[in-house]
């Protein structure tokens, strides 16, 4: 039972990544692919966070009165991270934009069959 | 155990709303969906100790992200995701099969907020013991992330610089800029 | 005036608080949760909102390309500068302690100063981008 209560955080985060996966592998709309991308980015960050927390500790700020602190290293990674997953997706859109203009669609089959088409 | 309460909770409600993510046919309900589950996200942060990572995910994923998301459907003008006919079954089994190994190795993970878990015993306890009398920043977080690895922020930087010259190259259109009158007086 | 009256006059309340507390977050990052990152995020939003309310020429005519670009780079700068300013003074690349006259109060000046750099990159950065799409979508 304690095994379950102190592991079924990590469990559904995994479930969370792997919907995220799928969402980005199975739909052929380019801007659901982007959503799923950022869901399945979202979960990993999630993952290594929780890998941080301390039980009966705080916010690693030094402060007067707190002994335990969580772990400050997962979250300095983690906020890398994030930044550097909006920079993708920010190129993501950018790169859909141009190909909604010279393809006229943002679907992956369609674009697909233009391109064997040439 | 309100704790995890809470955090289980929440964790349930992003579940619901990737699903959704998953399911929803109409793009912009699913860019509204998207910045709801950055915020959820936040939300379990601050459950999860981590003050500074909700800072920047709410103001960066449910703020730019969302907004992003907005941008594109008005430029492309899209507005529905076609009609799906076929089950994809390939993606299905890749998924399944990444599932079950990630959940195989949590085996060996300590319990949530172990604090004898290897990540909190080497290099985590001299930040925690040493960080504040070496940098004279009380915010552990930003003495790791400016002094400790600040190699680390700089390449960060260069990434989201290099973002950004990479989407003026993209969509930039050198035209002359239209001074319009001043609108609504 | 026209139908946009509400959504002026409160743009003209909220924009000043939100860049000040975009400033609060940038300085005071180093006794509380924020930084460089965050404090730029927010900047932007609050240029974003002037931008939605009065019309993209006047957030452009106030904040043109050219200097959005010079400021991000200046980010940069700054930030690398520190770096090659510490090799000057006798230590290694990023090396803060010897940037003061004791080494804590050198490694404190120079988180401050990195912080500056990244938070100005990171809010014409911002810009930057938002003010792209939103051309490309009047171009049309």
């Amino acid at each position: 039972m304690d095994y379950i209560l102190g592991h079924i955080n990590y469990w559904i985060i995994i479930l969370l990544m792997m919907i995220g996966l799928y969402t980005m592998m199975s739909k052929p709309n380019l801007i659901k692919k982007m959503a799923g991308l950022s869901v399945f980015q979202t979960g990993v960050i999630l993952l290594y966070i929780s890998l941080g927390k301390v039980t009966g500790g705080t916010a690693p700020i030094v402060a007067e009165g707190f002994t335990e602190y969580s772990n400050p290293l997962p979250q300095v990674l983690m906020l890398t991270a994030i930044v550097v997953g909006v920079a993708t997706t920010a190129l993501g859109f950018a790169l859909i934009v141009r190909i909604q203009e010279a393809y006229g669609t943002v679907e992956e089959d369609e674009l697909e069959k233009m391109d064997s088409e040439v | 155990m309100i704790n995890l309460i809470i955090d289980i909770v929440l964790l349930v409600f992003l579940v619901i709303m990737a699903v959704s993510i998953l399911h929803v046919r109409n793009l912009l309900a699913v860019s509204m969906l998207f910045g709801l589950y950055s915020l959820l996200v936040a939300s379990v942060f601050m459950v999860l100790d981590a003050p500074d990572v909700a800072f920047t995910e709410a103001a960066v994923g449910t703020g730019i992200a969302t907004v992003l998301m907005l941008a594109t459907l008005a430029v492309t003008r899209v507005t529905h995701e076609k009609k799906q006919k076929r089950v994809a079954y390939i993606p299905l089994l890749i998924v399944l099969a990444t599932g079950s190994l990630l959940l195989y190795g949590t085996h060996d993970m300590s319990n949530l907020g172990d604090g004898n878990a290897p990540a909190h015993t080497h290099i985590a306890k001299r930040f925690i013991e040493q960080g504040q009398e070496e940098t004279g920043v009380p915010n552990l977080v930003t003495a790791v992330l400016a002094s400790y690895r600040g190699f680390d922020t700089l390449g960060e930087v260069t990434v989201v610089l290099t973002a950004g010259f990479g989407i003026l190259l993209l969509l930039r259109r050198n035209q002359k800029l239209r001074i319009k009158g001043v609108q609504g007086g | 005036m026209g139908d946009n009256l509400i959504l002026k006059v409160m743009a003209k309340a909220l924009i000043p608080v939100i860049i000040l507390f975009a400033l609060y977050v940038q300085f005071h990052g180093d006794y509380s949760p924020g930084g460089g990152f965050q404090a730029g995020v927010i900047f932007s939003s609050a240029v974003l909102l002037y931008a939605l309310v009065f019309g993209l020429d006047a957030a452009a005519k106030v904040l043109p390309d050219k200097a959005l670009i010079a400021t991000a780079s200046l980010g940069v700068l700054i930030y690398a500068g520190t770096g090659v300013a510490s090799m000057f003074l006798g230590g290694e690349y990023l090396n803060y302690s010897v940037l003061g006259k004791t080494a804590q109060s050198g490694q404190h000046l120079g988180i401050i100063v990195i912080e500056l750099g990244v938070g100005l990159t990171v809010a014409a950065t911002m810009l930057l981008i938002f003010f792209t799409f939103a051309r490309r979508t009047r171009a049309q």
